[in-house]
């Protein structure tokens, strides 16, 4: 059973609120997405009645609370469709998921003169652990440009695979241009020179509903949770468990541990292996209530209705005389990104503030990107399911009034 | 030469005449404006303040012990900022700088508004004129 997309901006109680004197328009949210009530609620009840730490001690509230997290492993499992519940480790963010990688697979797998491939669509995120490993490793990092239209060109890509390409890391949708790259090409592609790829999916698995990490063949897929409606704090690294086995710990302590000695240490079976210390319990049972929320919808739907609707911001900032809007990739996702001739981003922003309009402006932590288009950062106004055509057009008559102000 | 003191005591009582934030960006913003222009060739990274969003230079000129700058920035409301601290500080004595008292930016609610972001620049700003200051006296003791 599906519910109605218009009605659920209802279900975020902060979307009520005033700013400026002004109704809230939010209208950031690929930096991190509002929460709905049942995850605000699901933090309390978590809190009110079942608080313990996990997979300790034999008491009720000690096994309710491992239940809990066990429940939230499967639900997010399930919601990207992954072979087992332990090939999710939870972590605290995307940029936690993609370190351990490049900390783990880097020490097991990355020799002197090897090569990494990262994308230049890239979050730095998703770029600097990267080029930080290559740096200790003395192996190279190459960059796969991106087009005029801010595109990744799978022919440059199969020109760059050599027989030391040992990983390909990219994101599903970029952050900053909104582009979708079409991994179904990509992996294939990746896969047949005998790559494994990295896919930051940081921007894409709350809009997209291809998140299904089997059909994809993703080796590795990493997201946040506070970015699909879930608290901060929480995050995923799905891996396929070939690798997941390959692996060494990234981090050691308690509850990664089999046997301790003082002259031998084994390890816990998966996921726990990579999950050293208290785990955030209540990040994951939040976001096993976010995922519990997004599966109210019908899937395919959601997504119509977020594409339909940056159809709609897209026609309407073009429509603004001096705007440019950034990118122009056949396929795009929740991201509207711009400047208007003669006003800097910054200024824009705080501008819009005052009238309620919530975005980012500056370089979105995509410094390679802004250098290839030489801007020095956009306005970015990113959408959520929450979000309608009043929503935009609060944001463009919120542009042209600034221009009004700034063109004296 | 009046006082730090006495300036942001007049800077704020002209912006508490201001009715709402559009109001007062719109003063702000008219200030950076009526800066006198810096030449481009001055725009150079040494002048740079490092730590903003938007890209703000100050050139600093100290004479007798009392600091003089220009200023400009590629944002309209950094460079209003700044025509603020030119109104507050500009040849004052260098010892003024290190003093200075910077609720004035709370009483105009600029400083809540914008300094929860690393990218406003105010603090980065006041930091670059204090260690200019701080040359300025140590030339002038010596
Ligand atoms: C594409 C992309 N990758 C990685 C990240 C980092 O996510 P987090 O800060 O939640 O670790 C972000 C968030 O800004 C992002 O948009």
């Amino acid at each position: 059973m599906s519910i109605s997309i218009p009605a659920a901006r209802a279900d975020f109680p902060i979307l009520s609120t005033r700013v400026n004197d002004h109704p809230l328009v939010y209208l950031d949210n690929a930096a991190t997405t509002q929460k709905p009530q049942a995850v605000i609620d699901s933090l309390r009840d978590y809190y009110t009645f079942v608080n313990s730490n996990v997979h300790r001690g034999g008491h009720t509230l000690a096994v309710r609370a491992t239940d809990m997290y066990e429940a939230a492993r499967e639900k997010v499992a399930r919601f990207i469709n992954a072979a087992h519940a332990h090939e999710v480790i939870f972590t605290r963010g995307t940029t936690e998921s993609i370190n351990l990688v490049a900390n783990s697979f880097g020490e097991a797998f990355i020799q002197p003169g090897d090569e990494i491939i990262v994308s230049e669509l890239e979050h730095h995120s998703n770029y600097v652990p990267w080029f930080e490993l290559c740096q200790r490793k003395g192996a190279r990092f190459r960059v796969l440009p991106l087009t005029p239209t801010g595109e990744l060109d799978p022919d440059v890509l199969q020109s760059m695979f050599t027989e030391k390409t040992r990983l390909l890391a990219l994101n599903q949708v970029s952050n900053s241009l909104g582009t979708v790259n079409p991994l179904e090409t990509l992996i294939p592609l990746a896969h047949a020179a005998g790559v494994p790829v990295l896919v930051d999916a940081a921007q894409s698995v709350q809009h997209l509903a291809a998140r299904d990490v089997q059909a994809l063949d993703a080796d590795f897929y990493a997201f946040s949770g506070h970015k699909m409606y879930a608290p901060m704090g929480i995050g995923v690294l799905y891996a396929k468990e070939s690798w997941l086995e390959k692996l060494p710990p990234f981090l050691y302590g308690g509850e990664m541990i089999d046997q301790v000695s003082s002259t031998r240490v084994t390890f816990a079976q998966l996921p726990y292996k990579f999950e050293a210390g208290t785990p955030n319990v209540e990040g994951a049972v939040g976001l096993g209530a976010a995922v519990d929320y997004l599966n109210r919808f019908d899937q395919l739907e959601l997504q119509a209705y977020e594409e339909d609707l940056l159809a709609y911001g897209i026609e309407q900032l073009r429509a603004i005389p001096g705007l440019t809007l950034y990118g122009n990739p056949r396929h795009r996702s929740s991201i509207l990104p711009f400047n208007v001739e003669g006003i800097q981003h910054y200024d824009m922003g705080i501008l819009l503030d005052t009238s309620g309009v919530a975005v980012r402006t500056g370089q979105h932590c995509t410094q390679p990107i802004m250098d290839a288009l030489s801007i020095s950062g956009t306005v970015r106004a990113s959408l959520a399911l929450y979000n309608n055509r009043e929503d935009i057009d609060a944001l463009t008559r919120g542009i042209r009034r600034v221009m009004k102000m700034l063109r004296r | 030469m009046q006082t730090t003191a006495e300036i942001a005591a007049q800077i704020s009582a002209e912006f508490s005449l201001l009715e709402n934030w559009e109001e007062k960006y719109d003063y702000l913003i008219e200030k950076g404006q009526n800066l006198p222009d810096m030449p481009d060739d001055l725009k150079s990274d040494e002048h740079l303040v490092k730590g903003c969003q938007s890209s703000v230079w100050f050139v600093t000129e100290c004479r007798e012990g009392r600091l003089y700058f220009q200023t400009d920035s590629d944002s309209l409301i950094v460079k209003g900022l700044a025509a603020l601290l030119v109104e507050l500080l500009n040849g004052q004595p260098a010892e003024a700088y290190q003093n200075v008292d910077l609720s004035l930016f709370d009483t105009l609610g600029f400083w809540r508004h914008l300094s929860s972001q690393r990218s406003n620049g105010l603090t980065a700003m006041v930091s670059f004129l204090k260690a200019a200051a701080e040359d300025c006296a140590a030339h002038h003791g010596a």
